[in-house]
């Protein structure tokens, strides 16, 4: 605080170097991820206390950390292997960050996760046979379309009755995990088999582009963050959402049409949900049981705020959270730590972004907090949603 | 007694070279202030010159960098809002801290409750000492009337109340009049006259040069943080002060000039509208506006005016009524459609509607025309175009910001409403509506914006322009409407206006109850 402008000049900041501007992004979230994984050791040396007769081994932490680096980046296979699991999760921080953009918490993105992957195995099956050129864009259009179905309804009740998103996003959630337990023990099961599966997807199945599980999901993750980043930041209906998420009677001031909004953008969010799941089944798991579905709409929801819905930093971002769980199995083979303990580090994660305004006062940058995205978009669309004209 | 015994009076407040600085700013730069027991001090200057800051330092809601306070001479440090009430020092903030639904008894013991015991309220001795108070500065109020259901000049006597109730000393009320009726401007102005009789010292921000003239005994000035000036009333004009504010001579009342009314462009037939809450706010509208005039239309602020406004410009939906542009019907339009039709609007709360304050000036600047070109192609934006734009805007409307990328939240009140002058007034228009343009404005702000009205008045633009500012009415227009009760009730020639005949049309609608009737029964 040394520079003292004369009194009244414009208050005009000294125009920041690309590196402390740089240090504003990202300071944030490595100083939380460090946070975390700081408070994930000290976790692993009071789980040591709980195990009677055990030696106490202070180097616990540093062993079950570099394993779990080792199985996310250790290694051309690990590498690819952290690609796939982070895949779904750009697609979900897509969904999710999209929406908070739009001033909209979409917590449906599990829901639509789940109806994509079943819109996708549908089409698929159905498929098997078909030549991979028409199999693969058909399944991947039903993954977008059912995914974007479970994003309408509920953009649809709050345009016309006010219903929150909110609330009827997590409806829509537990109405996909039934819709997906009935069909994959009714009409979808492979007949007479002991568990309910379904049917492979067969040549609709994603191929694969980096050895030796990369699959085109890959790829189409990084198309989707830049188009949504060219969509927002490019076009007309990107500033339309952004002024709706940002001011709501500013953009119906404007002549913009906020209700038709809202419906559009919980839509596009469904169906990049969509293809999260898509991604995981077209691309790993080329078949359906009943326990599919993983926490990768939750997951998204930690990756939208730890890049604070940026589209191009969700990339990042999902990787952090793909390599952790690529690197959670090494991580329990070599070191006992139960995989689990990835959940407890994205969690403290969670939680320290939801106190980095504190965090950006003792590192003294500026900038919208996490927290604050989502208060704030939960508290505005709560308030808008009572008064609904 | 220890008292100085000379001419010297202990000041009740004293501020001493207060410094305040923020990245980039010096918001207070060595402001020394001094006020006596039972005076009423004016603090002028324009938004931003630092007021808020100082009466925020003198709050505890800021810490000064340098500088200190002293009360009766001795030097404290205030801690907080909390300290500073525990040493008598109360706000009345421009926008009311009020809980509506409450009583105004509940409302006054917020904070400061007063028990009858550990657990409950002595509300019989509350009661008491809220009447007492009242009808000791001459306002007898009821302590159980909803405070919802009073007028906002009531609402601000109880604003009072409650600095009164917790034995402020030193009552600093932050533009108190911005929101009231010349009539009730007259009340408060009494209020305080006695107040300071009873030994209260006062600190009236305010940057309404008559007002300060017409209620303070000491002024002073500030601009850009410093001190530029103390004047006693006595001594002193409208345009001196208005020199010392803004640092150059400034014309305070534009010269309209002669219009030229043409053809009529807005034609409002028997317009009905509800509120946000559904009740009948606008109720039986008729105007016309021709182009090249500038109708105004006066009222205190919730009479129907913003609804009316709303109804015309598509933001509402009319219940009754037709709304027509130069011969065709446009009543329930889009705003869009409205804007398609060269008609432009400046909204009343440009933090809510006018602009979208954490996008950048550029962005704001297009904000009713990014679709169109030059500044999209399809769906694609045109960055460029909009660069460009918003350079050459800032340059003929005098924005001053430091570049067109800030976000337009950053820039001061006055700055940010001539970007949404800018973007409004800058193409060719049939009809510009105007609500509330200048509210909270410095002087040399309002005066760019009425002379940026005028001169499209004087291209045959049709202007409405509806104002609680009952001088900025009269001093702008060639006709005016004075809304009361969702109702026109009165035209008037704009030149030959009187002031206090119009206020007493604002306050009473003009009319006893009977005559009221007829109008009634009608709708």
């Amino acid at each position: 605080m040394t520079a003292s402008a004369a009194p009244g000049s414009a208050p005009s900041r000294p125009s920041a170097s690309l590196g402390a501007r740089a240090w504003s992004v990202v300071a944030v979230p490595l100083v939380v991820t460090v946070l975390s994984v700081l408070l994930g050791a000290l976790i692993m040396l009071f789980s040591e206390l709980l195990v009677p007769g055990k030696k106490f081994d202070w180097g616990l932490p540093l062993a079950a950390y570099s394993a779990l680096v080792n199985g996310a980046v250790g290694g051309p296979d690990a590498i690819v292997s952290t690609l796939v699991y982070s895949t779904p999760l750009v697609f979900g921080g897509l969904a999710v960050g999209f929406g908070f953009k739009a001033g909209l918490f979409n917590i449906g993105a599990q829901g639509q996760f789940l109806v994509g992957a079943l819109g996708a195995v549908m089409a698929g099956v159905a498929l098997a046979n078909a030549p991979a050129a028409i199999a693969i864009p058909l399944a991947v259009l039903a993954g977008i379309v059912a995914g974007g179905i479970w994003g309408f309804i509920p953009g649809f009740l709050k345009a016309v009755s006010g219903a929150h998103e909110v609330v009827s996003t997590i409806m829509m959630n537990y109405i996909a995990v039934q819709l997906l337990a009935a069909l994959v023990s009714g009409p979808l099961k492979v007949p007479r088999s002991p568990s309910p599966v379904t049917f492979d997807v067969g040549n609709a199945a994603f191929p694969i582009i980096l050895a030796p599980n990369g699959h085109l999901g890959i790829l189409l993750a990084v198309l989707a963050a830049l188009f949504v980043w060219w969509l927002l930041y490019r076009t007309t209906w990107g500033f339309e959402v952004r002024s709706v998420g940002a001011n709501r009677d500013a953009a119906r001031y404007a002549g913009m049409r906020p209700k038709l909004i809202t419906v559009a953008t919980m839509t596009f969010c469904g169906a990049l949900a969509g293809l999260a799941g898509t991604s995981v089944l077209l691309g790993v798991t080329h078949t359906m049981t009943s326990s599919f579905g993983t926490t990768v709409g939750f997951d998204s929801i930690a990756v939208a705020l730890l890049a604070r819905s940026n589209p191009l930093v969700i990339v990042p971002a999902a990787l952090l959270f793909g390599g952790m769980r690529a690197g959670a199995g090494l991580m329990q083979i070599q070191a006992q730590i139960p995989v689990e303990l990835v959940d407890v580090l994205q969690a403290t994660i969670l939680l320290f972004l939801v106190a980095s305004p504190v965090l950006r006062r003792l590192l003294r940058v500026s900038g919208r907090d996490a927290g604050s995205v989502v208060t704030g978009a939960t508290v505005s669309s709560l308030g808008s949603g009572g008064v609904a004209i | 007694m220890t008292e100085p015994t000379g001419t010297e009076i202990t000041p009740a407040l004293e501020m001493r070279g207060i410094t305040k600085r923020y990245p980039g700013v010096v918001a207070n730069d060595g402001i020394s202030l001094e006020v006596r027991p039972g005076e009423i001090h004016a603090l002028l200057g324009e938004n931003g010159a630092g007021k808020t800051t100082l009466m925020n330092v003198l709050y505890g809601l800021a810490r000064p960098d340098e500088g200190e306070i002293l009360l009766d001479g001795k030097p404290i440090r205030i801690a907080g809002p909390s300290d500073a009430i525990a040493r008598g020092i109360n706000m009345v903030h421009q926008h009311f801290m009020l809980v509506p639904v409450l009583s105004v008894a509940d409302n006054i013991l917020l904070g400061e409750e007063t028990m009858a015991n550990r657990i409950f309220l002595d509300r019989k001795e509350a009661h008491r000492r809220i009447v007492e108070l009242g009808r000791r500065f001459g306002f007898e109020i009821d302590p159980e009337a909803k405070v919802g259901s009073l007028s906002v000049g009531w609402q601000q006597r109880v604003e009072i109340l409650k600095a009164l109730y917790r034995n402020a000393r030193i009552l600093v009320l932050d533009e108190p009049t911005a929101v009231l009726t010349p009539q009730e401007t007259e009340e408060i102005f009494a209020v305080l006259r006695r107040l300071a009789t009873e030994g209260h010292s006062i600190v009236f921000i305010s940057h309404k040069l008559y007002e300060v003239l017409e209620v303070a005994d000491r002024i002073t000035v500030i601009r850009r943080g410093r001190v530029v000036g103390q004047r006693l009333p006595s001594e002193t004009n409208e345009d001196d002060l208005a020199e010392l504010m803004v640092g150059r001579e400034v014309q305070l009342t534009v010269d309209r000039g002669i219009s030229h009314p043409g053809a009529p462009v807005l034609r409002v037939t028997g317009l009905e509208a509800k509120d946000d809450r559904g009740h009948p706010a606008v109720r039986g509208v008729d105007l016309e506006v021709r182009a090249g005039e500038i109708l105004g239309i006066a009222g205190v602020a919730g009479n129907g005016q913003d609804e009316l406004v709303e109804s015309i410009i598509g933001l509402r939906h009319p219940t009754a009524g037709t709304v027509t542009l130069a011969g065709t019907d446009v009543t329930g339009h889009s705003p869009r459609d409205m804007n398609e039709a060269a008609v432009a609007y400046v909204p009343a709360d440009r933090h809510r509607f006018g602009l979208i304050k954490s996008f950048s000036l550029a962005d704001n600047l297009v904000l009713t025309s990014y679709y169109r070109p030059p500044y999209a192609h399809g769906v694609l934006r045109n960055g460029d175009a909009i660069q460009k734009d918003a350079i050459s805007a800032v340059e003929r409307f005098d924005i001053r910001t430091p570049s067109p990328t800030v976000a337009a939240g950053t820039l001061s009140g006055g700055n940010q409403q001539k970007a949404v002058v800018a973007r409004e007034f800058d193409r060719d228009l049939k009809l510009l509506v105007l609500d509330q343009p200048t509210r909270g404005l410095d002087v040399g702000s309002i005066e760019f914006i009425h002379r940026q009205v005028i001169a499209k008045r004087d291209a045959g633009t049709a202007v409405l322009l509806v104002s609680a500012e009952l001088d900025e009415v009269l001093e702008m227009s060639d006709r005016i409407g004075v809304m009361f009760g969702g109702r026109i009730v009165a035209v008037v020639d704009g030149r030959t206006a009187d002031k206090n005949e119009v206020g007493l049309l604002m306050a009473t609608g003009g009319t006893e109850r009977g005559a009221a009737a007829p109008v009634e029964a009608a709708s």
